[in-house]
């Protein structure tokens, strides 16, 4: 009898089940949408023109050339200047820098005097503050200009690192609290029983236990604001414009050929430092968002 | 000489008051338990004398000196937790070390410090590991030391052994009694386990509703509980209460009448409707039984055997009774046992005030 079988160890699982082969080909088809673009990308930035003008979008290259990308980083005009994108780059780089490490350092203090230090009116000042998330930037940008004209940093690199900072207030104190509130109260307690005080805990006990949040915190800063366009465009100087503002320019000129292999090979490099980023700190990312959504 | 003086203490979060008016007097080197269910106000009130939450009014003396207004770490106290609260990137040896660094203290005091805190608790050779790689009998006795190196006059306990299994719990009970003899500090102890709190105190507080109910020995408590909730709150299996009538030297219920002779009443015996509660273990039966003031006999409808001793359940007056027998009573369900006990271990308490009688 071929039923005679009788259960033991591991229960046999058929490979392509129904459920399987449904699971897989759904995530096969998903995870194609989202690569091809990327691929037709690719592909195109390598190609010179000759070759695109054919429309195979979809072959490969069959004589590969890096020079679009050359192009792109540094001949590429946009408008007058032809310095390609690279000008753009170390602007961004500018802008970045200084605009993750202030938001970042105010609002995790921020963050661990709302978790740690309530005082009367911390949580009405908390409310308001992620009230502050849900307002529009449109409404804001003409205040802001006002505001920056009056601190003289209007167009300058710095009133877009305050504009930065200030925009990422909300959330990022949010994600702090959220974080600090999820330390143990008792530890916190046993420090102040330690002598610790305010500076003392947040350096010496709540800093080093919060690596995980501070990488995610990075990680949405640095995408954000290397991403961000429009207070890009609004409080720069064309010579202080970002990348992506650059990138736009290249690749909505309106003279001569449009080059598509050099908007592609633009368009990778511009995106080059997000993706790099996501690449690297994957893991941490996750386990840091775990952290800070899920309180205990 | 007074240690921890408690004046008047009020604490109210909004309209909710958490501890009304409290008084307490602790000499110097008294173990004291504050104990009491969830809820109840032992580590707020633990927490105020720490200084780790405003009080809304009355004083906190340690050791003749008002702290009221004083930060923690100058209140002269060391404080032990629930979780433990190591911190977590630091060593043991960091654990131990960073209040002494908080007050700036020398390199070389510091280590003395340790060394002796490592050696009184045996927690020498873990030094050097971080709190992850410890046992939690293992992380309570650093925390314990966390106390014990800032060479304080009391020491806080919350809950320190409730994380811990059964086994380490009673070990670590007695190691702290023992720490407790060596040192004698004062130490205040919160617990909500009865048995922490009749082997370790020598007072024990029992708090209910933010109102200390009864300050006591644990003998005291036990034999002489001031109300119906610290009888009802003692002892485990739990006392027997009935409900009934005191008239003349006879207690009714239920139909039946147990002789008061020889209880001994806080004022004048008064008649009228009251309680009455026995101990399971101060209920004897078979041949010790037969001489005694009250007598009954009883069906025995279940039988717990938890080896030490047995737990029989009968019914007397319409109202469960817990017996607590020998282990190796040979009794069984069904069983018409004859039982009794002595009115001068009862407790007796008013019906409606719930107090003593």
């Amino acid at each position: 009898m071929a039923d005679a079988i009788t259960p033991r160890g591991p229960k046999p699982r058929r490979r392509f089940s129904r459920a399987n082969v449904m699971l897989y080909g759904t995530l096969i088809v998903i995870a194609a949408y989202y690569a091809l673009p990327l691929y037709v990308m690719i592909v195109t930035s390598l190609k010179g023109m000759p070759e695109i003008r054919i429309g195979n979008i979809f072959a490969p290259p069959v004589e590969v050339t890096y020079q679009p990308w050359v192009k792109a980083w540094s001949e590429a005009c946009t408008g007058i200047n032809c310095e390609g994108l690279s000008r753009g780059f170390w602007n961004s780089v500018q802008i970045l820098i200084p605009s993750v490490i202030l938001s970042i350092a105010i609002a995790s203090v921020n963050g661990y005097a709302l978790a740690n230090w309530k005082f009367k009116g911390s949580e009405v000042f908390f409310t308001i503050l992620i009230v502050g998330a849900f307002i529009p930037y449109q409404v804001m940008l003409y205040p802001l200009v006002i505001i920056l004209r009056e601190l003289g940093l209007y167009g300058s690199i710095w009133g877009l690192v305050l504009v930065h900072t200030v925009f990422g207030m909300p959330i990022l104190t949010l994600l702090f609290r959220n974080y600090f509130t999820s330390v143990p109260e008792e530890l916190f307690k046993a420090a102040r029983v330690d002598g610790a005080g305010f500076w003392g805990i947040y350096f010496r006990i709540m800093l080093p236990m919060s690596l995980p949040i501070f990488v995610v915190a990075i990680i949405l800063q640095v995408t954000g604001i290397w991403n961000d366009f429009l207070f890009g465009v609004i409080y720069t100087k064309p010579a202080d414009y970002p990348m992506t503002v650059q990138l736009n320019n290249i690749v909505n000129s309106v003279q001569g050929v449009k080059e598509y292999n050099v908007n592609m090979a633009a368009t990778l490099l511009t995106g080059l430092v997000p993706l790099i980023i996501y690449f690297a700190s994957g893991k941490l990312f996750v386990r840091g968002i775990a952290a800070g959504a899920v309180k205990g | 000489m007074t240690s921890v003086l408690v004046k008047d203490l009020t604490l109210k979060f909004g309209a909710l008051t958490v501890l009304d008016n409290l008084n307490i007097d602790i000499p110097e080197g008294e173990f004291l338990v504050l104990l009491g269910a969830s809820g109840c106000g032992k580590s707020t009130l633990l927490n105020c004398i720490a200084g780790l939450l405003d009080v809304s009014d009355g004083e906190i003396h340690i050791n003749d000196r008002n702290v009221t207004w004083e930060e923690p770490s100058g209140r002269g106290i060391g404080m032990v937790f629930q979780s433990y609260a190591l911190y977590p990137q630091m060593t043991v040896e960091g654990n131990l070390s960073f209040g002494l660094k908080n007050a700036r203290m020398g390199k070389a005091e510091i280590k003395k410090r340790v060394a002796r805190a490592a050696e009184i608790l045996q927690i020498e050779p873990l030094l050097h590991r971080k709190p992850a790689a410890l046992s939690g009998g293992q992380r309570q006795r650093v925390a314990i030391g966390r106390a014990l190196v800032r060479d304080v006059d009391v020491f806080l306990f919350d809950e320190p052994l409730s994380n811990l299994d059964a086994k380490l719990r009673a070990d670590l009970r007695v190691e702290i009694k023992r720490l407790h003899h060596n040192l004698k500090n004062t130490m205040i102890y919160v617990t909500h386990d009865q048995v922490e709190a009749m082997t370790l105190a020598d007072r024990i507080a029992i708090m209910k509703g933010g109102i200390i109910q009864q300050l006591d020995t644990p003998t005291e408590i036990y034999n002489r509980p001031r109300n119906k909730y610290v009888a009802g709150f003692i002892g485990s299996p739990e006392i027997n209460f009935f409900e009934g009538l005191i008239e003349q030297d006879a207690f009714s219920t239920g139909g039946e009448r147990f002789s008061l002779a020889g209880y001994a009443f806080r004022g004048a015996a008064t008649a009228g409707p009251a309680w009455l509660g026995i101990r399971p273990e101060h209920i004897l039966s078979g041949s010790a039984a037969k001489n005694l003031p009250v007598t009954n006999e009883v069906t025995v409808d279940i039988v717990e055997p938890m080896g030490s001793d047995t737990l029989a359940w009968a019914t007397l007056a319409g109202v469960p009774l817990r017996i607590r027998m020998d282990g190796q009573a040979a009794v069984s369900t069904g069983d018409r046992i004859l039982i009794g006990f002595d009115p001068s271990r009862a407790s007796l308490f008013d019906k409606t005030t719930e107090e003593r009688l």
